[in-house]
């Protein structure tokens, strides 16, 4: 029987990383944010409030088992043995499944507080595009929350939709930002908002004979529309920031930002660790309140 | 903070928005909805640094809020919707 060959394009890299500049036995707090969410796995640990190891991996199909992999991936960048965290915050849309946090707060909370910290106080509007929902948010200068909004109904325009689209075209889903652009000039959005009838669009477009660069750019246009009304709603205010995997996509990104009318702000951080970034700032403050883990 | 409860799809925006600097968590809107939309929880899920209680739109009952919120929302005459109206700081509104 011939040997099934198969190539997924949509699988994405899975990192981990260590600061090397700090030494977690000099820490008071040890803090960590597990978030669990339905694309991909964060871990961060955090000592005293700053970035000390993460993990970025994908979600299993078993929520208690990605959380710890997560961890375990992230622990495996540095020597500290697991029981010196002092306390763990799980959060995302697994957070109820993450059997040793401590506790729980809702991932809008977590991002606000993870783009405060990764891209600065002067952030006011975050966007995170996650695996399957969308949030916007305005936050004040100590990444607390004043207004937001979810889609968590609809895949149109999340990640999950972008991983269909680099499967169906058979692009490595690192390369789609830039192979949209290979244009010759900027064709019309697909009209379909839904994953699925935008699939069966794409499909119809590349009989049409549209190359697959024409496809990814329509598709990519129809995606910051989508993710653009959604911001409207909560309104822009300066700076503005962008979580989540797609914000490592400039194919919808460079689209979305002429809508949005400002530019984003830019960090050295992965994007996609935010919500685990704000979960452990979220347990570093509870610490410092004496509201830690009774040990 | 305006918490926004609800979805966008293609038939429309169906959100509820509580703003939770003005609602002080007395639970008239809980009991005044017929289809058991609210719930007040001891401490606002999305602002955990701050202890107060807050109303929220359950978890299992936002994304179907056009089909819960349709009985009162008939297409003629529209009389004041229940939360609305029982929420005396004005807390509530909604998208549609």
């Amino acid at each position: 029987m011939a040997e099934e060959k198969k190539q997924e394009f949509w699988r994405w890299t899975e990192s981990n990383w260590k600061n090397p500049d700090i030494d977690w036995k000099d820490a008071k707090f040890v803090t960590s944010g597990i978030d669990v969410g339905s694309v991909s796995s964060q871990a961060v640990i955090m000592t005293d409030g700053e970035i000390f190891a993460y993990g970025n991996m994908r979600t299993g199909s078993d929520s208690p088992d990605s959380a710890r992999n997560a961890l375990k991936f992230a622990m495996e960048a540095t020597d500290m043995p697991e029981d010196r965290m002092d306390y763990c915050v799980g959060t995302g849309y697994g957070r109820v499944n993450v059997p040793f946090a401590d506790r729980t707060i809702t991932e809008i909370a977590c991002h606000a507080r993870g783009a405060n910290f990764i891209y600065g106080p002067e952030v006011r509007t975050v966007l995170d595009i996650g695996g399957q929902d969308i949030k916007a948010i305005q936050c004040d200068e100590k990444g607390k929350v004043t207004n937001f909004i979810m889609n968590d109904k609809c895949a149109a325009g999340t990640g999950r939709g972008m991983e269909v689209f680099s499967d169906l075209l058979g692009v490595p889903i690192n390369y789609v930002g830039d192979r949209s652009f290979d244009v010759k000039e900027e064709p019309q959005p697909v009209s379909s908002t839904c994953v699925v009838y935008a699939k069966s669009e794409a499909t119809s477009l590349l009989r049409k004979g549209w190359s697959t660069e024409e496809v990814l750019a329509a598709y990519c246009s129809a995606m910051a529309d989508r993710i653009y009304s959604l911001v409207e709603r909560v309104g822009v205010e300066p700076e503005f920031a962008v979580t989540g995997g797609l914000a490592k996509n400039r194919g919808v990104m460079d689209r979305l930002m002429p809508m949005v009318g400002l530019k984003r702000m830019k960090t050295k951080w992965d994007t996609q660790i935010a919500g685990g970034v704000g979960a452990a700032l979220f347990g570093y403050a509870l610490c410092q309140k004496g509201k830690g883990r009774k040990k | 903070m305006l918490a926004n409860y609800g979805y966008k799809d293609a038939s429309g925006d169906f959100f509820i928005t509580i703003d939770t600097d003005i609602c002080n968590g007395c639970g008239d809107c809980v009991s005044a909805c017929p289809a058991d939309i609210f719930e007040v929880m001891d401490e606002d899920p999305n602002d955990p640094l701050r202890d107060e209680p807050v109303a929220v739109v359950s978890a299992d009952k936002k994304k179907k809020l056009k089909y819960e919120c349709n009985p009162c929302k008939p297409a003629s005459e529209r009389p004041p919707l229940p939360c609305v109206e029982a929420c005396k700081a004005g807390a509530i509104s909604h998208s549609w």
